[in-house]
C-alpha cells in the first residue's frame, strides 16, 4: 500500500462511519460568545465538551493580562528557550507553579502534550521500563515511544495488576517509571493514588502523575489528586496542562527532585519547539491565581457535575464509574454513539464523540465536560434532552 | 524449535480462539491482524493476557515485528528463555 493509499483508506473508513456534511471531528465554530456558548452554522450551541472546567477563558483578569503582555512583548517568542532565551514571564510562571505545589522547581512546556512527551522521554531511555495504565492518554503512549524504554501496560486502575507487573520486572523495577493520571480523560475516574504510591515505594520505582484533568478540579486549592489525597510527597513528578482549567495552552511539570532542571538540556520536546507566547504565559499566570483562590468555582463545578451525573444515571445511561466533571456515556456501538451525539447537537448541545480505537474496550463514548460556568438551568436542559433522546437511542 | 516452543504455541492458539469464530483453524502462519482481526487495541489487551498466562513481561515495543501466530509464539519463547 502506498503512502497516499493509506490516507485514502482513512477517508473511506470515515465516510463509511460518519454522516456526510457534518465534520464530527473538527466542528466549525463560527463565533464564541462565552465560556459556555458559541455559534455553529446559524445555531447557538452550548459547549459541553471543552474541558473549560473553571470557565476562565473569558475571565477579565486573564484577558487583561494577555492584552498587556501582547502590547509589551509582542505576539510570539519565535523560537525555543534554549536559542531565544527565557522571558521574565516564563521564569515567573515556573516559580509560581513550584510555589503553588510547594515543590523545589517547575518547568513550563509549550503544550500539555509536550509536557508528557518531554518528561517521559527525558526520564526514561533504552534499558529502562515505563509502566503505564491501559487507559493512558496518547501523550503518555507517545512519550514512551519517544523514550525508547520498554513499555508495559497494566489494567486500568487495577493496582494488584500493576504490582504483579512490577514484581515480574525484578530488580528492573528500580529503573521503572510508573505513569498514572489524576482523572482519566476517557471515563472520568480517579487513580487509586494511595495504593499506587505504596507500591511504587515498595519497589523503589519513580512515579509521574498527570493532573491534566484534575488540576483546578480536585483539592482545596485545586492542585489536583495529590492535594485531594494528601499524597504530594509520594509523587515524584507532577505534570499538567494549561488548556483545561487554566483556559489557555501549555503544560508544566513540578518536582522536589533537583534533577528536574536537567531535563531542559536533554529533553527534545522542550528543546526543539518555540516557547509559549507572552500573552499565553500572562493569561495562565492570572488564571493560576484564580484557580488557587477558586473555592467557589470548584464548589459550582462539582454541584453541576453531580447534578448531571445523577440525572443521566437515573435515566439509565451507562456512565463512567465516578461522578466528576468528565461524564462519559458508554455506548455499545459507534452508530449508537453517533446517533446520541447528533441528537444532542440538533438540540444545541455540543459534546465529544469518541469512537474505537480511541474509546476503551472497543466501546464508543459520548463525553460531556462540565464547567463551573454552566448554570443549573443548563444542566437541567441537558438532562431533559438526554431523556428525550433515550428512547430512540436504545430502541 | 524446542518442546517449549510447541507448548507455548499450543497454549497461545488456545488463547487466540477467543478472538476468532469457531470455524477458523489457527496455525502458526495465521496472520493476527488480517485473519483473526486483532486490531491494535485488541493486541494490547492480548499482550496483558499473554503476560499473565506465561508469567513474563512483554514490552509493547517488541510487537513491531509480530505479524503471525508463529511470530508471537517465538517472541514469548524468546522472552521465557531469557528469564
Amino acid at each position: 500500500m502506498s503512502l497516499l493509499d493509506k490516507l485514502d483508506a482513512v477517508a473511506a473508513a470515515r465516510k463509511a462511519l460518519l454522516p456526510e456534511g457534518l465534520d464530527v471531528f473538527g466542528m466549525p465554530i463560527e463565533e464564541v460568545y462565552s465560556a459556555t456558548e458559541a455559534r455553529v452554522g446559524d445555531r447557538r450551541i452550548l459547549f459541553l465538551g471543552t474541558n473549560n472546567y473553571l470557565g476562565l477563558t473569558f475571565a477579565p483578569e486573564c484577558l487583561q493580562a494577555a492584552h498587556e503582555a501582547l502590547d509589551r512583548e509582542g505576539t510570539g517568542t519565535t523560537g525555543s528557550r534554549m536559542a531565544n532565551g527565557s522571558y521574565s514571564g516564563h521564569r515567573a510562571l515556573e516559580r509560581e507553579f513550584a510555589d503553588f505545589y510547594q515543590c523545589h522547581s517547575g518547568i513550563v512546556f509549550t503544550t500539555g502534550y509536550q509536557a508528557n512527551l518531554a518528561m517521559i522521554s527525558g526520564l526514561a531511555g533504552a534499558g529502562d521500563v515505563v509502566l503505564i495504565d491501559g487507559d493512558s492518554h496518547a501523550s503518555i503512549y507517545d512519550g514512551c515511544r519517544l523514550s525508547g524504554a520498554e513499555i508495559i501496560r497494566f489494567r486500568h486502575n487495577d493496582v494488584a495488576d500493576m504490582e504483579k507487573r512490577l514484581r515480574r520486572l525484578g530488580e528492573r523495577s528500580q529503573s521503572t517509571l510508573i505513569v498514572a493520571e489524576g482523572i482519566y480523560s476517557m471515563l472520568g475516574d480517579q487513580a487509586p493514588l494511595a495504593e499506587i504510591v505504596r507500591i511504587k515505594n515498595a519497589y523503589n520505582s519513580i512515579l509521574l502523575l498527570d493532573e491534566a484533568h484534575s488540576l483546578g478540579v480536585l483539592g482545596k486549592t485545586g492542585q489536583g489528586l495529590v492535594e485531594e489525597t494528601g499524597l504530594i510527597d509520594g509523587v515524584d513528578f507532577i505534570t499538567g496542562t494549561f488548556s483545561k482549567s487554566l483556559g489557555s495552552i501549555g503544560g508544566y511539570c513540578v518536582s522536589n527532585h533537583p534533577q528536574l532542571d536537567q531535563l531542559r538540556y536533554i529533553s527534545r520536546p522542550y528543546i526543539f519547539t518555540a516557547s509559549p507566547s507572552p500573552a499565553t504565559i500572562a493569561s495562565t499566570r492570572a488564571a493560576l491565581k484564580l484557580l488557587r483562590d477558586g473555592t467557589e468555582l470548584r464548589r459550582q463545578l462539582w454541584q453541576n457535575s453531580r447534578q448531571l451525573y445523577a440525572r443521566l444515571d437515573a435515566l439509565g445511561y451507562q456512565l463512567g464509574p465516578q461522578p466528576g466533571p468528565v461524564i462519559a456515556n458508554i455506548l455499545d456501538s459507534p452508530q449508537q454513539a453517533l446517533m446520541l451525539w447528533k441528537g444532542l447537537l440538533d438540540h444545541g448541545i455540543y459534546v465529544n464523540l469518541i469512537l474505537p480505537p480511541a474509546a476503551p474496550e472497543g466501546k464508543a463514548l459520548v463525553r460531556c465536560s462540565v464547567s463551573a460556568a454552566h448554570t443549573s438551568e443548563q444542566m437541567d436542559y441537558v438532562g431533559n434532552v438526554f431523556a428525550e433522546l433515550r428512547e430512540s437511542i436504545f430502541q | 524449535m524446542s518442546t517449549d516452543y510447541s507448548d507455548i504455541l499450543s497454549r497461545l492458539c488456545f488463547h487466540l480462539k477467543q478472538f476468532s469464530s469457531p470455524d477458523v483453524v489457527i496455525v502458526p502462519e495465521t496472520d493476527l491482524i488480517n485473519e483473526l482481526a486483532i486490531d491494535s487495541v485488541k493486541l494490547l489487551n492480548l499482550v496483558m493476557e499473554i503476560e499473565d498466562e506465561f508469567d513474563i513481561s512483554v514490552p509493547l515495543n517488541a510487537l513491531a515485528d509480530v505479524q503471525t501466530v508463529h511470530d508471537l509464539a517465538n517472541l514469548i519463547h524468546h522472552i521465557k528463555s531469557a528469564k
